[in-house]
Order: structure tokens, then sequence, then C-alpha cells
């Protein structure tokens, strides 16, 4: 709940009383920062584009350092949470939505670290003409990031409430909200993909199949965004 | 009767020890979810454990002493050899004190009431006989064994629920608090005080009607929601609170009546626990001061002031680190949570010491938590710890019993 620490380690030691021992730890933090993680990376996103779109490589490449660093750190949490997850827990969502909403989170932050890394080992520039509209998606994109992430911080106020009344049909809100976020993304993944083709003869084949390829993972980023949104749904319904 | 003065000194000291014990370690756990909310300090909570559970032993405690004394074994069969019984009381003491002892270093879930009742059986079966045992009796106390942890979760999760509807769920969950709030805390003084009225105080000679009775449990209700307002009152809400934790404010309301559960919490606590460690020693006085086992003479105020200050030693000199600790670790049970397990807990265990029936307090308490696990009203929980508690269920009363025949056979080769 609000104690943002894990009081985990060292617990079954720590202790010799059996009041304290019954309450595991939460794993609502644990989730919550690894998904504001994993969204400080996805952000990085709009840095890297514009570097790109001025064609400065040095700020491109010290951008993909720092996502690859951060999704690094949110690896790092991944594992911890599933390490002391253990089977015994009573939670008041089920373990397996948990994991699941973790995993897809986790996804989010591997695909941008992926788009980072094959525009800089590709050395890969966006043609002037696109680049306006390659920078507005990505910035749709990290907006729809933004928004699963301010439903995972909803996680604590739902346990709060016991995931019933004014503060389900809030979440229910914004779930509406980051549907319509993605569908964005899907529109504007379209007119990047005719403003790419209208150009793309000029351009250097391999490099034109790595941008569409770009484009793809771009859209696979909201996608992975809106699927957060769905564990959720999958744990208000029950 | 020779050793008289010595079997009475040795009751004390065995009593004192017992009541140590459960002021070190039963109080704590009583106390713990008022302090973990961080609600009142460590030193408050000494200070409210001292006086209530004072109170509950003396205003609510006699059933339960009565039955450990006298309920459990029939000892009519001893006749002309009381000692018997002496020995016996004192080796449960012993036994109980001694397998706590191993049962709370090795943090295994086992409780005072289990193992007192476990003792005085298994010296009863060995000492007067199979018939001696009061096994209808002992039948009702173990089933209470489980049926007060599960009353304890069903009142918690139905308060949770209501407390859910009206306060938490709602659009304005801030005014719904300090509106309804005061109702559950007329509840809480309502039912602890006509329990308490109506079967206790008969032993400190009151005698009211039903009627009287109602009105002045009614009347202790009021003074409650009065003092509950008074604390809501004070509440400073910080307009900034809200903005990670939308319930934060509406947590501290909560967290203002901590103090008044932490009351009713050490009131049941005295009411029922405090029985074990004096329910022997009541025995044995009432034997060594008549020299026959006449069990009819009444609970000497002395008796109560032992079990009383074991109890507050044990909590300042160990308890409240125990307080501290698992305060500390329960940091999941909320102010809002805290307040519906510790009611319903307070509740059911007063309810239990009016109905003469010794049960666990700390068990109690662990099924309250899981009744508003139930209703989705807290983040993870250990189902190692309940798994735990069916087995102490199982080994304590055989194990107090085997120890209590130990000593039992000890002491009889010694004084006898």
């Amino acid at each position: 709940m609000q104690n943002a620490n894990f009081p985990i380690s060292g617990r079954r030691m720590a202790t010799k009383n059996y009041l304290s021992g019954l309450f595991g730890a939460s794993p609502v933090a644990p989730l919550q920062e690894h998904m504001t993680l994993v969204d400080e990376c996805v952000s990085k996103l709009v840095d890297l584009f514009e570097a790109m779109s001025v064609g400065d490589t040095d700020a491109v490449e010290k951008t993909y350092y720092q996502m690859a660093e951060l999704e690094q750190k949110a690896d790092d949490k991944k594992h911890f949470l599933r390490e002391h997850l253990p089977t015994g827990l009573f939670m008041p969502i089920e373990r397996q939505d948990l994991l699941d909403a973790l995993r897809v989170q986790d996804m989010l932050a591997n695909r941008a670290r992926d788009v980072a890394g094959i525009i800089v080992g590709r050395k890969l520039r966006f043609p002037k003409e696109t680049s306006e509209s390659a920078i507005k998606l990505v910035k749709a994109t990290v907006e729809t990031c933004h928004q699963a992430l301010n439903v995972v911080n909803e996680l604590d106020e739902l346990v709060e409430t016991g995931f019933r009344g004014h503060e389900v049909r809030r979440v229910e809100a914004m779930l509406i909200e980051l549907d319509e976020l993605e569908s964005t993304t899907d529109r504007m993944q379209v007119d990047l993909r005719a403003a790419l083709f209208s150009v793309e003869q000029d351009i250097y084949a391999v490099d034109v199949m790595f941008m569409y390829r770009v484009i793809e993972s771009i859209a696979e980023i909201a996608d992975d965004a809106e699927r957060v949104g769905r564990r959720f749904q999958q744990m208000l319904a029950k | 009767m020779d050793y008289g003065t010595t079997y009475l000194v040795l009751a004390v000291i065995f009593g004192l020890f017992m009541a140590w014990g459960i002021g070190a370690n039963d109080v704590a756990n009583a106390m713990a979810t008022s302090v973990g909310s961080k609600a009142i300090t460590i030193k408050q909570a000494v200070i409210i454990a001292a006086i209530f559970e004072f109170a509950g032993a003396i205003l609510a405690g006699g059933q339960v002493t009565s039955t450990i004394r006298k309920g459990i074994v029939d000892v009519s069969g001893l006749g002309a050899t009381p000692e018997i019984l002496i020995f016996g009381m004192l080796a449960a003491l012993l036994a109980a004190g001694t397998w706590l002892l191993i049962a709370s270093f090795k943090g295994w879930p086992v409780s005072t009431t289990h193992s007192i009742v476990g003792s005085i059986v298994g010296f009863a079966i060995v000492g007067i006989g199979m018939d001696a045992v009061y096994w209808g009796k002992l039948g009702k106390i173990v089933m209470s064994w489980v049926t007060s942890p599960l009353l304890a979760g069903v009142i918690s999760y139905m308060l949770f629920r209501s407390i859910q509807k009206v306060i938490l769920d709602t659009d304005k969950p801030l005014e719904n608090a300090r509106k309804y709030v005061p109702f559950y805390v007329f509840l809480v003084g309502f039912v602890l005080a006509l329990v308490t009225i109506m079967k206790g105080l008969k032993h400190v000679g009151l005698d009211l009607s039903t009627g009287e009775s109602v009105s002045l449990a009614l009347v202790c209700g009021v003074l409650t929601t009065l003092l509950g307002k008074y604390l809501v009152s004070r509440v400073k809400f910080d307009p900034d609170a809200d903005r990670d934790f939308h319930y934060a404010n509406v947590e501290k309301i909560f967290g203002a009546l901590m103090v008044l559960t932490a009351c009713a919490m050490a009131f049941a606590h005295g009411s029922n626990d405090v029985a074990n460690a004096i329910g022997p020693l009541a025995a044995i006085n009432s034997i060594v001061m008549s020299g026959e086992l006449t069990q009819n003479s009444p609970l000497p105020i002395w008796i109560l002031l032992v079990g009383g200050v074991g109890i507050v030693l044990g909590l300042a000199m160990y308890g409240r680190k125990v307080i501290e600790t698992v305060g500390s670790k329960i940091t999941e049970l909320t102010p809002s949570r805290g307040f519906c397990c510790t009611l319903s807990a307070a509740s059911t265990v007063v309810l239990a010491s009016g109905m003469g029936l010794p049960i666990s307090t700390t068990h109690t308490m662990v099924g309250a938590v899981l009744g508003v696990g139930m209703a989705r009203g807290i983040s993870s929980l250990n189902m190692d710890v309940v798994r735990g508690i069916f087995m102490s269920w199982v080994i304590t009363l055989p194990i107090g019993g085997v120890l209590a025949i130990i000593f039992f056979f000890i002491l009889k080769a010694f004084f006898g």
C-alpha cells in the first residue's frame, strides 16, 4: 500500500512471530516500481527520435545506453518480484494475472530497447519527409505507455477499496482512455507507413526494411501497453 | 498440609512466569495491529495494555478463570489427597510455560491457552484418572478453538464489506468516513460493555437486570462514540496527502480510532488470557487456604494482581520489543483493516470470555485478518502460517499433556 519498501528479504529468518509472518510481502509496490522503470525506458524513445531527426548520432547512442540501463533495472526488478512470489500467498488478485501483467510490462521495455538498438546499430535515419510523423507516432506511443502506468499506479487504491465500487469505475474509465490512445497510435502508424512508402524508392532498400520494422515494433509497444490494461481488466472482473 | 506455604510460593512464581510470558508475547500480538499503523506509540501501547488488560481480567475474566480452575477436571475423586491437585496445577503451569518457551523460540504458532488446557488434561488423566476429565466441556473448549477464528473471520469480512459499502467505495470516502465511523465505534463500546456487564460484573458483586445491563451498555456505547468523535475531530487532514494515494486521509480517520480499538483488544485479551496464568494459581490457593478441595471460594483479588503484575512486567521488559518488531512487519494492515480486524477479534474474544471459553486471542486475530483478506482487502497473506496453526492445534494438546505428566511425577517424588 503506501509503503514503497518490499520487506521480504530476511522476513523468514528475522522474525519468530507468526502474526507478522502472516503478512506476505505485497507485490503491489514492486509491480508499480517495475512499470515506472519501463515507462521511463519507453519515454526515452522521444529523445532518441528527436536526436535522430537532427542527425545527432552521439545523442542517439547516449539515449540508447540509457534505455538499455533502464531495461536492465526493470529486468532485475522483474526477477526479484518473481522470486518473491511463493505459491503459498493469498492475494486479492490471481497470481497468474500478476505474473502476466509483469511479463507484458517487461516486454514493453524490451521492445523499446530493441527499437533503439536497431536505430543505433544500423545508423538509421528516417527521411526528412517522415521524421515529423515518426516523432508524432513515438509521442503517442509514449502517451499510451504513460496511461498504462497510470492504471498500474491505481493498484494500491484498488486493494484499498477491495476491488469494488467507485475506484473500479475510475480504473475502467482509465482503461477506456488507454484503448483510445492505442487506436490513435494505430492511425498514426498508417500515416507514417504511407509517408515512408512515398519516398522509399530513394532510400537504401535494407534500411527501408528496418524502418518498417521499427514502425512495427513501436506499434507493438502501444499494443503491449494496452495489454497491460487488459490484465487489469481481468483482475477487476474477479 | 506440610508444605502449604511452599506450594503457594511456587504457584505464585510459576503463575508470574506464565503471566510474564503472556505479557511478553501474547499481549504484543494483540497490540501490534494498532502500533503497526503508527497510530499510537509503543509507550502508549504499553500503558493502554497495562490498564485494559487489568480491567479485562478483573471485570470480565472471572468465567474463564473458573473454567481453567475447575471446569476441565473433576476433583471430587481426590478426597483426602488434595496435594495431587496442587502438584497437577503446578505441573500444568510448568509444562505450559516450558512448551511456550520452546515454541516461541522456534517461532511456532502455539497458543498459551491450548498449552495450559492440554497440560491440565494431561495431568488429570494420569494423576486422577480418565473419568476425572469433563470430556464434554473439553470438547466444547476445543471446538471453540476452531469456531473463534472462524467467527472473527466472518465478522471482520462483514465489517470490512460494510465499511467498503458506506465509506471506501463511494464517491466521497472522506466525508462518509467522518459520518459513519462513529457508528462503528458505538458498536465496539456497546458489544464489549454488554458482554462484560452481563457476564462479568457478577464476579465483582454487581447483579443487574437485563434491562439495566442493556441501558448501561448503551451508555457505554454512547460514551465511546463521543470519544471517537473527539479523536476524529483532532485529525489534521493534509490536502496534499491524497495525491499519491487517494485514501491517505480516510486512513487517517481510522488511524485516530486505533487508540480505542487497542483498548478494546487489550480488554478482551485480559478477559480471556490472564486466566491461563491465574486459573491454576487460584486452584492451588483455595486448597492451601482451606486444606481441602472446596472450590467454591471466591477468587481473591491478590491473585488477579499477580496476573496483572506479571503481564505488565512481561510487557514492559520484553513485550515492547515484540510489539515493535511485529508492528513494523505488518504495515500491510492499514488502519482501516486494522480497525476491522481488531474490532472483530476483540468482540469474539470477549464473547468467548463471557461464555467461559478459554480461546487463543492470536489465532482469533489471524482469523479476523483472513476475513479481510477474503474480501480482497489485503495485498498478500502467507497461508503457510495458517497451515502452521492447524498443526499447532493437533500437536499442542498432547505435548502439553506429556510435559505436565513428567513434571507431575517429578513434583510428586520431590514433595510426596
